[in-house]
């Protein structure tokens, strides 16, 4: 074989040049040759400039100049140009480019050559970058090769029939009753192409599947012959006879007999030979054991198979070789599920895998252990868990804080032991943790009544130490705030006590507002932490006045509302500060994110996202606070149930005229105070800069009123991102329907509306309490407003 | 299927680029360039296995060469190994203790093995005999080839 000089000599330039600028201009003037060249006409060199070409090319410079050339030299009566030329169709064209439908005609040509090699390159070309036509065009030719040629060719052409097949699942049919007799061949290539053609077929149409069913018996004829076969020089790797045959022959095994009794039985013998026989030392042996490991946990293996199976992965996970441990660790998690005693027999070693250098090793390891988690093991596995999160890999932090938090939740020992484990995470991996932990950790804190002075302390000591941890940094704000009076008194039966004064926990919220490193959203927490305080210590009320009222010119909008309001609570509603502050309530665990009536029924957690993308600064959980917040100046308890509408899982809708029909009946918005008791169906609840909220009742049932809330627009500015809540009474129940939509243009042009279903079954004074969000000229506006009674019939 | 073959030295300079799947210039190029960085980024004695977006990569090095195997998630990541593993030895029959420089310099030749051994991302052939016959038949025939030409040249 005599190598192209011109091709290497300039290799060698290329290579030679010192700099990437000099580089490049090699290239150039090379580029500059060969095009000069191609313009020629016939000339004997035409091989070695598209090789040099195609050298260009693979060091990332443009070659597209070269594809009429391909297609030219394709068409070449010499061997060696139509080599070249198919090798360079293969780098240089795909189906997306025209000049690819040219090299068709070539193509079926070569395909009939009397030379087999050029048909060979026909056959490489197309199963590359043969497009839907092309295959369409060219498949009766393709079915004709698999029939009747000599094994060289039969076996490109069934691997061509697959890529055809893939392109266009139609023609399976023509391939299949062919695939079928190729399964009879000797040639290990041929019946290698058949067996990935059957494959294919299978995966594709249900119907072949079922009739390729009948094909197990000679499947399993076929591996018994490798399995049991002497030594076969041309086909053995390590001992083993044709491993790529074997390993295929078992996915498409596992292919037909899943779901399928009869199917399985015929392979069992088969099978468990295989898992017997089979030489474990090299990675060839485990390649064929790992795919049969699969096989029997796929299909309706007897027991006996199975416990087999998972013995080899057993064994898989005690290998020297990481590669094999990783294997065993991937199989192990599939079938944790069904399996799953048997894999908590092998669960020492996997949490020792915690431990491994490899990040992927790791990966799989955590994924593990965390299904491996129980009632019984808990304690310990915990330990490990957390040991490994303090030194995991950063990518891995997230979901080793998510699935630590799920585990501790589920199988919790004791409520003391889910609080330390959760503080235990926050400090570790404080940074990695989603968002709706802060309010379930919250939720947990509320309702441990027992543990309020444990928690709080513990939750201070954290403070002190460490402030960078966001998520750790809320949820002690919101602790001091609520139980600050525990703190000071000092006395605590699970901890040690500490002398705190009122001045030091004054002094670490503080701490926290000023410092760079709290997001707005902690600074919120720490200053209505800081407010709650007032009512719980005695002496330093002034200090927080001051605090509160210096933060009324703060920049954050959020923060300067806050303390606003607080301001006014000192000023004008001192009698109301000690209702309005009081301990928070038990709150009622529902789901997750305690909502009650989301319209889609996602629980809050899927808020954020949403509120997010409508530009709202907001935490979610903070607007469920909140409002449980400013709930509490009534004179009934009220246990609000919260309901928030989640806009976004509805594609976004834009203002239809979904209630269209009801605006009609609306008629005119004048503004009108809110009304006790009118007899009109509708009244406007809400008017203020521009904006007008009306609401409609009809009395669906006994207890049942559904109530329609209507916003429009009449100033002169878009508004985007407008959302209700609304809070009822304890015993109602709410229903939040999806709202028409989340944006008013300017100009009463189109209007929003939102249905609410409200069930009143105790007959209780029926109030609502809606807040309106909205975004308009780049900033948000809240407001509150309540409705005290509603017009009925 | 195998989705991608890609050979890339040490310092990240591709040497050989197969593609089973058609893709455009631009993903080929992001492909490239995040299968160097993966590769290269790990530690000498780690799994050979790693995910990426719905793949799995199986990556071995022989000398100075990374060799990187892009299959789908339902294949066998050990026979993947395997497949590397029989594409060395091919070459290393063919080359005659085949090195980098082999491949930089009759890269060609490294494509026309490889086409012999995979196709349309499956083994075409299982038996290292088999190959290595089909591609000296075909550079006999390339040889021919080029000695019929000098014939007619000699003759005007």
């Amino acid at each position: 074989m005599s190598p192209s000089v011109p091709l290497q000599e300039m290799i060698r330039a290329i290579r030679s040049a010192r700099t990437q600028c000099e580089e490049r201009g090699v290239i150039q003037r090379e580029c500059a040759a060969i095009r000069a060249q191609f313009r020629q006409a016939d000339n004997g060199g035409r091989s070695h400039n598209l090789a040099k070409l195609l050298y260009v090319h693979m060091l990332g410079y443009p070659a597209h100049f070269g594809q009429m050339e391909c297609v030219r030299m394709i068409a070449s009566p010499r061997y060696s140009e139509k080599r070249v030329g198919y090798l360079g169709a293969m780098m240089l064209l795909d189906e997306k480019q025209d000049a690819s439908l040219l090299i068709t005609n070539s193509i079926k040509n070569d395909l009939s050559h009397s030379n087999q090699y050029v048909q060979s390159l026909a056959l490489c070309t197309l199963a590359c970058m043969g497009s839907a036509e092309m295959c369409r065009d060219l498949a009766p030719e393709i079915d004709r090769l698999l029939r009747a040629s000599n094994s060289y060719i039969k076996k490109k052409a069934a691997l061509c029939a697959v890529h055809i097949v893939r392109k266009v699942q139609d023609l399976g049919e023509l391939f299949a009753p062919t695939a079928r007799s190729l399964l009879a061949e000797k040639n290990h290539g041929v019946l290698h192409g058949a067996v990935v053609l059957i494959t294919e077929l299978c995966g594709q149409n249900t119907e072949t599947l079922e009739k390729f069913r009948k094909t197990v018996p000679d499947l399993v004829q076929i591996m018994k012959g490798l399995v049991i076969s002497g030594y076969s020089p041309e086909h053995d790797v390590a001992g083993i006879s044709d491993p790529f045959l074997q390993v295929r022959i078992l996915r498409l095994l596992r292919i037909l007999g899943r779901n399928n009794e009869a199917a399985s039985d015929a392979m069992n013998d088969l099978l468990a030979q295989v898992a017997t026989n089979t030489d474990s030392t090299k990675t060839v042996g485990n390649a064929v054991l790992y795919e049969t490991v699969l096989t029997v946990l796929d299909i309706k293996s007897e027991s006996g198979l199975r416990v087999l199976a998972v013995n080899i992965l057993g064994r898989f996970l005690l290998n020297n070789d990481r590669n094999i441990r990783y294997i065993a660790m991937t199989s192990l998690q599939k079938i944790v599920g069904t399996d799953h005693n048997a894999v908590q027999r092998h669960r020492g070693t996997i949490v020792d895998c915690l431990k491994d250098q490899d990040a992927s090793v790791k990966r799989r390891a955590l994924e593990l252990s965390l299904a491996l988690v129980s009632a019984t093991n808990i304690r310990s596995m915990m330990k490990e868990l957390l040991l490994f999160l303090s030194s995991c890999p950063p990518e891995l932090k997230a979901e080793a804080a998510s699935g630590i938090f799920n585990a501790a939740e589920r199988y919790a020992p004791s409520q003391r032991w889910h609080i330390d484990t959760i503080l235990h995470v926050l400090t570790t991996a404080g940074g990695d943790v989603r968002d709706e932990t802060v309010p379930n950790l919250i939720q947990l804190i509320t309702n441990t009544s027992e543990l309020h002075c444990y928690t709080v302390h513990k939750l201070y000591r954290a403070l002190l130490k460490d402030i960078s941890q966001q998520s750790l940094v809320q949820v002690a704000c919101w602790c001091i705030g609520e139980y600050g009076d525990l703190l000071v008194k000092g006395e605590c039966q699970e901890t040690e006590p500490v002398q705190v004064s009122e001045d030091d926990i004054l002094d670490a919220l503080e701490t926290v507002l000023q410092s760079h490193m709290s997001s707005p959203t902690t600074r919120g927490f720490a200053l209505t932490a800081t407010m709650k305080l007032s009512t719980r210590i005695t002496d330093n009320v002034d200090r927080i006045r001051s605090v509160v009222s210096i933060y009324g010119s703060c920049i954050d909008v959020e923060l300067q509302q806050r303390a606003v309001e607080y301001n006014a609570l000192f000023k004008k509603y001192d009698h109301m500060r000690a209702a309005v502050l009081e301990r928070m309530p038990v709150i009622e665990k529902n789901s997750p994110g305690h909502t009650n009536g989301v319209s889609t029924g996602e629980p809050v957690k899927e808020l954020k996202p949403v509120q997010v993308k409508q530009g709202e600064p907001q935490h979610a959980a903070n607007q469920v606070c909140d409002l449980l917040d400013l709930l509490g100046g009534s004179e009934e308890p009220q246990q609000p149930q919260l309901a928030a509408c989640s806009v976004v899982p509805a594609p976004p809708i834009s203002t239809s005229t979904a209630g269209g029909d009801l605006l009609d009946l609306l008629g005119g918005l004048e503004p009108t105070p809110l009304p006790l008791l009118t007899p009109a169906p509708t009244m406007t609840v809400y008017e203020k800069d521009g904006v007008t909220l009306t609401l409609s009742c009809e009395k669906q049932s006994d207890s049942g009123l559904m109530v329609t809330l209507t916003a429009s627009n009449s100033t002169d500015s878009n508004i985007s991102g407008f959302t209700l809540q609304a809070a009822v009474p304890k015993s109602v129940q709410l229903h939040m329907k999806a709202p028409s939509g989340d944006s008013l243009p300017p100009s009463d042009t189109a209007k929003v509306t939102q249905m609410v279903v409200l069930n009143n079954p105790n007959k209780v004074n029926l109030k609502m309490r809606i807040r309106i969000c909205y975004t308009i000229r780049g900033s948000t506006v809240q407001d509150t407003i309540q409705i005290d009674s509603f017009p009925t019939h | 299927m195998m989705r991608f073959l890609l050979l890339f030295s040490r310092q990240g300079k591709l040497r050989l680029q197969k593609w089973f799947t058609p893709m455009s210039d631009r993903e080929k190029k992001k492909i490239i360039r995040d299968m160097t960085t993966m590769v290269l980024a790990r530690q000498p004695r780690s799994c050979n296995f790693l995910h990426w977006k719905d793949l799995k990569i199986i990556y071995k090095r022989y000398a100075s060469l990374y060799f990187c195997l892009a299959v789908e998630n339902q294949e066998n990541e050990l026979l993947a190994l395997e497949v590397i593993h029989r594409y060395v030895e091919l070459l290393d029959k063919y080359f005659g203790n085949v090195c980098e420089l082999d491949i930089i310099f009759n890269f060609e030749k490294a494509y026309f093995i490889l086409d012999e051994f995979l196709m349309g991302g499956e083994i075409q052939e299982t038996s290292k005999q088999i190959v290595n016959r089909s591609i000296e038949a075909s550079d006999m025939l390339q040889e021919d080839d080029s000695s019929e030409w000098y014939e007619v040249e000699l003759f005007g």
